[in-house]
């Protein structure tokens, strides 16, 4: 049952709740804010692939990378628009403007293109697979692996190397007092909406291209799971959003395997009990430590 | 070079501060001093700008700076060293001090700036590469000092620097403070520990519950004022007794 064809599909789904959880994450840690909005960015990320992906001529990798800085784009764009007005008014607020963001975009694109699904169209390597040994292992799935391996080396790069990483580190820690060293509180404030952003883009390539389609509502299950991931890795540092990510993806393939026939349609149910336990018992998450609760006021 | 005019500040509808005037010229020390909530630490927010002011004027070399944010202040040169250090404790000591050059970073001099902080903090050097929060409570205060001082700011603020130490510990920071200002930087200290405060300083003010109860040299204040009423809070805690 454990064999390679399982190892490389977990570490494979691993990956893409990591990346999913880490752009959750990435602006809780500043903003104290669970934004409910993020999961609209992968959406609208697909809906960029829809649109680009209508005329043939264009490169299926300048489609992905529009479709990328689009949700990084949309994701700024609202925090300009709704989020930094709210910033320095109550938590509820924020959260209430998170939802409002969320359906707001939802209704746009119900409104300019369909309610209905639309089809993405995806380079052939997507449903392409591969045979090594006896294992069968869709290209996909190695190709996810290698962008969260590059995606996760980046990013570790720009939070330990560069200033505006050290910056952004320090805010989650302690906003008022990384100001007070001459940081602007919108630079690292928007500095994480595109980050988040562009992680949402990246991630709407693969969640995208399971299906092959994208409806308004396609984000939803991705906000789900990384909230889900996030609570159980520790929603208090990065490292404990990847590594939700990945216990996420390793939990729901054990389900998928063992659970017998007649109940596999219960596993969301499944992992629900285990986010309930791990509530119960291990609130702080896997991962803890990482930064205090200091809001931005 | 600071001047702080009626100054009103307050937390919602608790006023903190009832109209604190007071003036410091370049080169000197002064101190702010007080018991607990008497508004010293009100005021410093209002000047860094981290609480917005209700009424009232600060200018800093000539210019209005009441209502700026903090991370323009900083840029104009006024550098904060937080009440209870405030260091970024998942950071490294380089990192630390990267942010506190991060106002007025020029790649040329950052270096020698550095160095200069290894000879006021030789411990610093040691320590460079570990994260702040491993550090001893004095250590702290020590980095805390030097990341203020990477701005290469023209008034030093510091809060409480020598909460929370050892007697020899307070002592050491306490004559570094005395050293930075002979060296010609400009600085406001706020202290509970006004009997050791006094010691350094070429002038101070005295809060209670929010206004100035006194100004003047240590000499004159100790004359008027019973000090261990501010050092030790006394029975009441907000006022301390004035004998005129």
């Amino acid at each position: 049952m454990i064999d390679l064809e399982f190892i490389i599909n977990t570490v494979s789904l691993g990956s893409l709740y990591a990346l999913l959880s880490l752009g959750l994450v990435f602006v809780y840690g500043i903003l104290k804010l669970v934004n409910f909005a993020y999961g609209e960015y992968i959406m609208v990320a697909g809906y960029a692939m829809h649109v680009i992906g209508q005329n043939r001529g264009i490169p299926w990798y300048v489609t992905m990378a529009v479709a990328v800085l689009f949700a990084a784009v949309v994701s700024y764009g609202t925090e300009l628009v709704a989020f930094r007005p709210v910033r320095t008014k109550s938590l509820t607020a924020m959260l209430v403007t998170s939802f409002a963001v969320s359906v707001f975009l939802q209704n746009v694109v119900l409104i300019t293109i369909s309610p209905r699904a639309r089809a993405v169209p995806l380079p052939a390597f997507f449903s392409q697979t591969l045979t090594l040994g006896t294992a069968t292992i869709p290209v996909r799935n190695l190709v996810i692996i290698g962008t969260t391996i590059v995606l996760l080396i980046g990013l570790t790069f720009v939070m330990k190397r560069t200033v505006l990483g050290i910056a952004m580190r320090a805010a989650a820690d302690k906003f008022t007092t990384t100001r007070l060293m001459g940081v602007p509180a919108n630079l690292v404030i928007s500095a994480t909406f595109i980050i988040s952003g562009l992680l949402a883009g990246v991630v709407a390539i693969f969640w995208v291209g399971r299906s092959a389609s994208v409806d308004p509502l396609i984000g939803a299950a991705p906000l789900l799971i990384a909230f889900i991931a996030t609570v159980m890795g520790g929603m208090h540092s990065q490292i404990g959003a990847v590594i939700g990510g990945f216990v996420y993806g390793l939990l729901f393939n054990i389900l998928s395997i063992m659970l017998p026939a007649t109940m596999i349609s219960y596993r969301d149910a499944f992992m629900f009990v285990i986010v309930i336990l791990f509530l119960l018992f291990r609130p702080e998450g896997i991962w803890r430590g990482g930064y205090t609760e200091e809001r931005v006021g | 070079m600071l001047k702080v005019q009626d100054l009103y500040a307050s937390y919602g509808a608790i006023t903190a501060l009832h109209g604190v005037s007071l003036e410091i010229a370049e080169g000197e020390i002064v101190a702010l001093l007080g018991v607990n909530g008497a508004g010293k630490s009100t005021t410093l927010k209002s000047i860094t700008g981290v609480l917005r002011p209700v009424k009232g004027s600060i200018t800093f070399l000539g210019e209005e700076i009441a209502n700026r944010s903090p991370e323009s202040t900083v840029k104009k040169g006024i550098s904060l060293v937080p009440e209870g250090r405030d260091i970024f404790g998942s950071l490294t000591v380089e990192e630390n001090l990267r942010l506190g050059a991060y106002a007025n970073y020029e790649r040329a001099r950052y270096k020698t700036d550095l160095e200069e902080m290894f000879q006021l903090f030789p411990i610093l050097k040691e320590r460079f590469h570990q994260a702040g929060g491993l550090l001893s409570g004095g250590e702290q205060q020590m980095l805390a000092i030097a990341r203020a001082l990477m701005s290469r700011p023209k008034l030093l603020m510091l809060d409480e620097p020598s909460l929370g130490l050892s007697p020899a510990m307070t002592d050491q920071i306490f004559d570094l403070i005395s050293g930075l200002h002979q060296r010609g930087t400009t600085i406001l200290l706020v202290e509970q520990n006004a009997e050791r405060a006094l010691e350094i300083v070429d002038r101070a003010y005295l809060l209670a519950t929010g206004s100035l109860e006194f100004s003047g040299t240590p000499d004159e204040l100790k004359r008027k004022v019973d000090i261990a009423s501010v050092y030790l809070g006394g029975d009441d805690n907000d006022h301390c007794e004035v004998h005129l």
